[in-house]
């Protein structure tokens, strides 16, 4: 545990950061695009967390979850753009608010 | 014995092939089927009867077993007896000759076929009912000849009056008829048995004379009988009846579907003995009606309409014999009523023919010299009616009226109100033969009868003058009346009550000495008539008591109140499911939006619970 050592606190703080900052994307963001980009923003910051801990404990589950989590977000891309593939030539336009053909 | 089962099965299968040929045969054919299938029975009750008045003994004839369920089996089975026998001779007899008629009457119907098929199986029907062994095989006649009534006062449907009055006549009867359903159910559960004859052996030993049960019993029966027999107080059915064809009225609401009450009373008195308190009201009943269809008789002006409301008090007299427990004279009234009534609604019904389906007593006249055969008719059938002395009326009504002087106690009463009704018959009968035949002639007829038509009328003319003579084979049937030594000037009153009653007519009606018009100019005696006109407006009272506010309750039923509570939780539920669609607006923001919000509040919580 030589060389830079950052507090466990501080890498946390972070990580939740980049997961509000995702979260607000989600939440704001009307492009597609831009919202699976900040669901990706979301997953990363929880594999920060997730190898954080792994180190702070010395247990490799940590870097086990991330991989899996990179697995999850490709996945998850990989739907995530065939979907928008899809929403642009159906609706001719990215903007969500007017995908809501789903409205009771 | 196979000739006993042809007796009902002739007109069953010639009902059966009319009704099936839908209207397709040649009118020749028809009526040849329809004529002489009851033509034929008649032979075969003629057979019958010849072989029973030789030998005197009871026919009973099981064909096979109804149904049987657990104890209860009954057959269709036949019991004849004198009884019996005298029904059927009546109903096939008679039946025949206005079958005979009919041929005449209906030849220029479109629908002659169906005429046929539903008087045919009438007969059937009824012959069931009169030849039944047990009350059940006894309702199923019952209910076929109420049936058959219905379709042939409907027969000319085109006309909603006549449908209404059918239906009126079916509902009406069908009260009765759920009384005595009743009725048969208690004897059922309560005896064990609806033959008739072990019926009245274990009523005779399970019960006491005057116990409630027998009353309660013979009370729905009676409930029966009085819906059938158009008794008060369902009587208001028959004069609406009249809708249908003439004949129609003659063999089936004068000669015999109508006394069917009178047989079922007859049949089961051995019951009304154990019941004094029904075998009264029975008197009663059978007095009131005939002094009300009286005076309603009186104040008529359609020719058919007097004849039913003189039906109506005829049967009343029949109820009398049977209260005051002369079931004989009862039968025996019954037996020259059918006679002399068929007479006079043939008769009537050949006027109507002859003038154009003209009704209105007021508009014919003068008759006497143009319908001679009609005008001999009626004058007999009316002193038939009326019970002048020698006819057949007058032996069968003078029975009845000393049968209810002999009674204890209320015996005078019954017999003074008799004397009354006798004394309106005899006014009622001869104002119609007066107004119709006599006097100036108003329509001229444009036919005469033929001899189908015309044979049944002399015939019938016979049969009203030498029925009382007639020795019908009751003895045995019902036990022996006890004759008492009756004064004789209560039979020369008897006797002279209807001469009166004729010579009222005259007066008022022919020679003029009493003026009707003066009579009518004081203003109650207008509203008087008027009442009676309408029948004692029994119609308007039922129609406030019952058909308005059934129809209220209809309507109101009709918006289905029971269901509002079901429709109101379906209107709460699409409410509320309007409210919430809100939340479901499509807008993927909205929804991420409210996730994290309610994960907040989840954290939220958690956090604030947290040790």
């Amino acid at each position: 545990m030589d060389g830079l050592m950052v507090p466990m606190e501080h890498v946390l703080v972070v990580a939740g950061l980049l997961f509000t900052c995702g979260l607000f994307g989600l939440m704001l963001r009307r492009n597609i695009i831009f919202m699976l980009m900040s669901l990706e923003v979301m997953l990363n910051s929880a594999a920060l967390a997730f190898v954080t801990a792994g180190a702070h404990w010395a247990q490799a589950d940590g870097q086990v979850m991330f991989m899996l989590i990179l697995t999850v977000a490709a996945a998850e891309v990989a739907v995530g753009l065939g979907l928008v593939l899809q929403i642009q030539r159906r609706f001719k336009t990215l903007d969500m608010d007017r995908a809501n053909r789903l409205r009771g | 014995m196979n000739s006993i089962v042809l007796i009902p099965l002739l007109p069953l299968l010639s009902a059966a092939v009319l009704i099936l040929s839908t209207g397709k045969m040649p009118r020749t054919v028809a009526s040849l089927m329809g004529a002489g299938s009851i033509g034929l029975s008649a032979l075969c009750v003629a057979l019958l009867a010849s072989s029973f008045l030789a030998d005197g003994e009871i026919r009973e004839l099981t064909l096979w077993t109804w149904m049987s369920i657990g104890d209860f089996s009954p057959r269709i089975a036949f019991y004849i007896d004198g009884l019996t026998i005298v029904m059927m001779s009546v109903i096939t007899g008679i039946g025949f000759l206005i079958h005979l008629y009919s041929i005449e009457f209906m030849w220029d119907d479109e629908s002659l076929c169906r005429y046929f098929a539903y008087m045919n199986l009438f007969v059937a029907a009824m012959l069931l009912l009169v030849m039944a062994d047990n009350l059940l095989l006894l309702y199923l006649g019952w209910e076929g000849v109420g049936l058959c009534s219905y379709l042939l006062v409907g027969f000319w449907y085109r006309d909603p009056d006549n449908g209404a009055a059918a239906r009126k006549a079916f509902i009406v009867t069908r009260i009765g008829d759920t009384a005595m359903a009743l009725g048969l159910f208690l004897l059922l559960t309560e005896l064990g048995t609806l033959d008739i004859q072990p019926l009245m052996v274990a009523a005779n030993t399970q019960w006491q004379t005057g116990d409630t049960l027998p009353v309660l019993a013979t009370a729905l029966l009676l409930g029966g009988a009085v819906g059938k027999s158009a008794q008060l107080p369902l009587h208001t059915w028959l004069p609406d009846a009249m809708a249908g064809p003439t004949p129609v009225s003659a063999l089936i609401h004068a000669a015999t579907m109508v006394t069917a009450g009178v047989y079922l009373i007859a049949r089961t008195y051995g019951l009304f003995l154990l019941a004094p308190a029904t075998l009264e009201a029975v008197a009663w009943i059978g007095l009131a009606t005939l002094l009300i269809a009286a005076f309603a008789a009186l104040a008529q002006n359609d020719i058919k309409r007097i004849l039913a409301y003189s039906t109506i008090s005829q049967i009343g007299y029949m109820f009398l014999a049977l209260g005051v427990g002369a079931f004989a004279s009862g039968i025996f009234h019954l037996v020259t009523h059918a006679f002399f009534k068929a007479l006079l609604f043939l008769a009537a019904g050949a006027v109507i023919h002859c003038l154009h389906h003209e009704h209105n007593i007021f508009r014919m006249g003068g008759l006497r010299s143009r319908l001679p055969v009609v005008f001999a008719s009626f004058v007999i059938g009316s002193a038939a009616l009326a019970a002048l002395p020698f006819t057949s009326g007058f032996y069968s009504k003078d029975a009845i009226l000393l049968a209810a002087w002999s009674l204890q106690d209320i015996g005078p009463w019954l017999w003074a109100g008799g004397l009354l009704g006798a004394l309106l018959t005899g006014i009622y009968s001869f104002r119609l033969v007066f107004i119709v035949f006599f006097g100036e002639a108003r329509t001229e007829p444009d036919r005469q009868p033929g001899w189908k038509m015309a044979g049944p009328l002399i015939l019938l003319c016979v049969l009203s003058i030498v029925g009382g003579w007639i020795a019908l084979p009751l003895a045995g049937v019902f036990p022996a009346a006890e004759s008492h030594p009756v004064n004789h000037s209560v039979e020369w009153i008897s006797i002279g009550v209807p001469l009166l009653g004729l010579l009222l007519a005259y007066l008022m009606f022919l020679g003029g000495q009493i003026s009707v018009d003066k009579l009518l100019s004081a203003p109650m005696a207008r509203r008087l008539v008027d009442f009676w006109f309408s029948g004692w407006r029994f119609d308007q009272l039922y129609d406030l008591l019952w058909v308005k506010p059934y129809k209220a309750i209809a309507h109101w039923w009709r918006n289905e109140p029971v269901d509002a509570l079901y429709n109101g939780i379906v209107a709460a539920s699409q409410w509320g499911h309007r409210r919430l669609l809100i939340l479901q607006n499509g807008e993927l923001r909205w929804y991420a939006t409210i996730m994290v919000l309610g994960l907040v509040l989840l954290l939220a919580v958690m956090l604030r619970n947290a040790p």
